[in-house]
């Protein structure tokens, strides 16, 4: 919509496909700082127990899936404890959709900023999807509060590959969440669809369940799921397992590129309708 | 000449209205989708492009600050929000060379449950503000706002007015090259106001900003602006010094006619003459502030009505505002029944009682209640209420708002 030369604005009509400019997002960047602190600081604005969410509800998910399908099912965990199975994947996977599910509302949330002001849209997604990292960031604590009471030991690999995966789930949910969000400003059913299709989502990611227990021949199936790599990964490295998935990992990371780029390309197609249709 | 700091060329919105349902839901375009396809011709629904500018030329000097006026629809919100890179447009451009700060609400992005001091930030960044720029002039603002011993409040409880002190100050503090603004300046009280119209002169006369203002006060722009810009229709009609064109925005666009005759036959009521009249019996289109107005209407029943007939006139301001509606039934209620003949009724209107300084058109219509409009005549005639020194405003330099300015008996009693 608009070229920059030196302290020129050029504004103009644009059609089809537009670049990403990564320069101005850096101009913006303080901006991205406020939209992200803010929504950390709103998140748990007027509960009583606040930030203790962040660990309840994962802890208590962990609790409920041990007894119901650890237990009662007997889903086998790969010889390590249930609990500590299922959590490693949990903290992952509820980091994954509740930051696609704030990317994908973020626009039509912020629908009153976007109509009064400009800024670069995309740091609106990409906040919505940086805030549920520091969520995540409690929930490991618990994490390790499991390896110590069960004694289980994370790899070394860990501190390498644990920021990768963080940053793999980040552009998964921001790429996706970046088009979601886009369609969501036109069609609003985004918002009904998809806590419904992450909850589908789930049960095709092996959380609660190892990827074991599903025929070979259909893991590539699974591993087009861009959560699958990431978890099968980060479950192998805490809890030291002796073989990393890297197949499945490399799988995952190229779906997640293609999913990023193509989410980003067609947000910033669209992101000139966004005051006109939101 | 210096190269224009706003370069405005053949600029062009066009918006599409569909008259299908207008944002639809997934459903409705697979829907669409499906009978386009099964129906095979190319029913593209009636979308219809609506033009809410047409080829806009404009030049804006450094230093300038230039006023946009017109009625509401003429295109200047989407003109300022195509300034601010809000929307694009469909054609032409603009070149801008300096940094561009736009003001098109006060409080953008402003979050409830965060407090003053927060919000501050925030809608500091959201405007484009630097954090290090919003911390050096962050006691300024607030001692604008005056809302010192509420800053750690959530401004879910602050009430309207601090809100909007707060949003206003934070947004008076911007130090960009180019600054938008659009009709903010009608928020808070009046004290406020004044205060908010000082801080926008500083910005645009001491520190030689170039200011781009939207508004319907305008004394407001008047005072702040040096050149206006008139909009109409998505068109620039006029542009040049700010009386000239404020002037010609206020004139009338139709001069209306004092008395009007109808020849028409077609209906069973039937409008032969209205007229408004002074209090000589004289067609007269202009009356001073505090003249009684004679309405004078005639008209002919030629068929029994044998339910309540209704005559009725409505008078409308310059803005499409309708002030009142009066009718036969005023007084009783129920209307006195009228037979076949001819009639003329008489209506005397106190203009400072009812109306204040301004330009107003009247309607007319006959009806049966519940049943049907028999005849309706619109914008056939009008008079202007000119200024005079039965105004108060005029007596004590003293702007009373409002639709009216009745003059009402005050009674102040001293209490011991």
């Amino acid at each position: 919509m608009a070229e920059y030369q030196g302290n020129t604005i050029v504004i103009k009509p644009t059609k089809g496909w537009v670049s990403i400019n990564l320069r101005e997002l850096w101009r913006f960047r303080e901006l991205f700082y406020i939209f992200s602190w803010r929504d950390f600081k709103v998140r748990y604005k007027q509960t009583i127990i606040g930030v203790l969410w962040a660990i309840l509800q994962p802890f208590l998910m962990m609790v409920v899936f041990s007894i119901f399908f650890g237990r009662l099912a007997g889903i086998s965990s790969n010889g390590v404890p249930y609990p500590i199975f299922v959590y490693s994947g949990l903290i992952f996977w509820n980091y994954f959709s509740t930051a696609l599910m704030g990317a994908s509302n973020t626009l039509t949330d912020n629908e009153n900023i976007v109509k009064k002001i400009y800024f670069p849209r995309l740091l609106l997604p990409f906040s919505a999807t940086i805030t549920p990292l520091i969520d995540f960031f409690f929930a490991l604590l618990v994490l390790v509060g499991m390896m110590v009471y069960y004694h289980s030991a994370p790899s070394l690999l860990t501190v390498v590959l644990l920021p990768l995966l963080l940053l793999l789930s980040f552009l998964a949910a921001s790429g996706l969440g970046s088009l979601l969000s886009a369609i969501n400003v036109r069609f609003r059913d985004v918002r009904y669809a998809l806590p419904f299709l992450t909850q589908l989502l789930f049960f095709v990611t092996p959380v609660i369940y190892p990827i074991s227990i599903v025929p070979i021949q259909y893991h590539w199936v699974l591993s087009l799921n861009p959560m699958t790599g990431i978890i099968n990964t980060a479950r192998a490295v805490f809890l030291h397992q002796s073989t990393i998935p890297y197949t499945e990992l490399i799988y995952s990371t190229l779906v997640i590129i293609v999913l990023f780029i193509h989410g980003l390309f067609y947000f910033r197609r669209t992101e000139k309708i966004f005051a006109d249709v939101a | 000449m210096e190269q224009a700091i706003i370069s405005a060329q053949n600029l062009s919105k066009a918006y599409r209205i569909s008259h299908r349902a207008s944002y639809g839901t997934l459903r409705d375009s697979i829907s669409q989708l499906a009978k386009r396809l099964l129906t095979k011709t190319d029913q593209h629904d009636t979308v219809e492009e609506y033009w809410a500018l047409r080829d806009i030329n404009f030049d804006v000097q450094t230093g300038e600050c230039i006023g946009i006026i017109g009625k509401n629809g003429a295109g200047k919100s989407t003109l300022l929000k195509i300034l601010s890179q809000i929307t694009s447009p469909t054609s032409g451009q603009v070149t801008i060379n300096g940094r561009v700060a736009s003001l098109l609400e006060v409080g953008t992005g402003f979050h409830s449950e965060l407090t003053g001091r927060e919000n501050i930030f925030l809608n500091g960044a959201i405007l484009g503000m630097k954090q290090s720029e919003i911390r050096k002039k962050f006691d300024e603002i607030v001692a604008f706002a005056e809302v010192e011993k509420f800053l750690d409040t959530p401004v879910k409880r602050y009430s309207s007015g601090m809100y909007v002190r707060l949003a206003f100050a934070v947004a008076a503090h911007l130090e960009p090259e180019i600054l938008i603004v659009d009709e903010v300046l009608a928020v808070g009280d009046a004290e406020f106001q004044k205060k908010s119209l000082g801080k926008m002169r500083e910005v645009s006369e001491r520190s030689g900003r170039t200011v781009i203002f939207v508004s319907h006060n305008m004394a407001a722009i008047r005072k702040l602006c040096q050149r206006v810009l008139l909009l109409d229709k998505g068109r620039i009609i006029a542009s040049g010094k700010t009386d000239a064109i404020i002037t010609q925005y206020l004139r009338p666009q139709q001069e209306y006619q004092s008395e009007s005759l109808f020849n028409d036959d077609a209906h069973d009521v039937q409008f032969r003459r209205v007229a408004t009249l002074n209090i000589h019996n004289q067609p007269v289109r202009e009356f001073s502030f505090g003249d009684k107005i004679l309405l004078q209407i005639n008209f002919d029943v030629k068929k029994k009505i044998f339910s309540t007939l209704i005559i009725g006139f409505e008078i409308y301001n310059d803005e499409g505002l309708c002030i009142f509606t009066s009718t036969n039934a005023d007084q009783s209620g129920v209307p006195k029944k009228i037979g076949v003949g001819k009639f003329q009724a008489n209506i005397y209107i106190d203009t400072q009682q009812l109306l204040r300084p301004g330009n107003f058109t009247l309607n007319f219509h006959a009806i049966v209640p519940n049943i049907c409009i028999i005849e309706n005549i619109e914008g056939e005639i009008g008079f202007s209420v000119m200024d005079s020194n039965e105004n108060i405003t005029s007596k004590l330099g003293y702007i009373r708002r409002g639709v009216l300015e009745p003059v009402l008996p005050w009674n102040i009693q001293k209490l011991s």
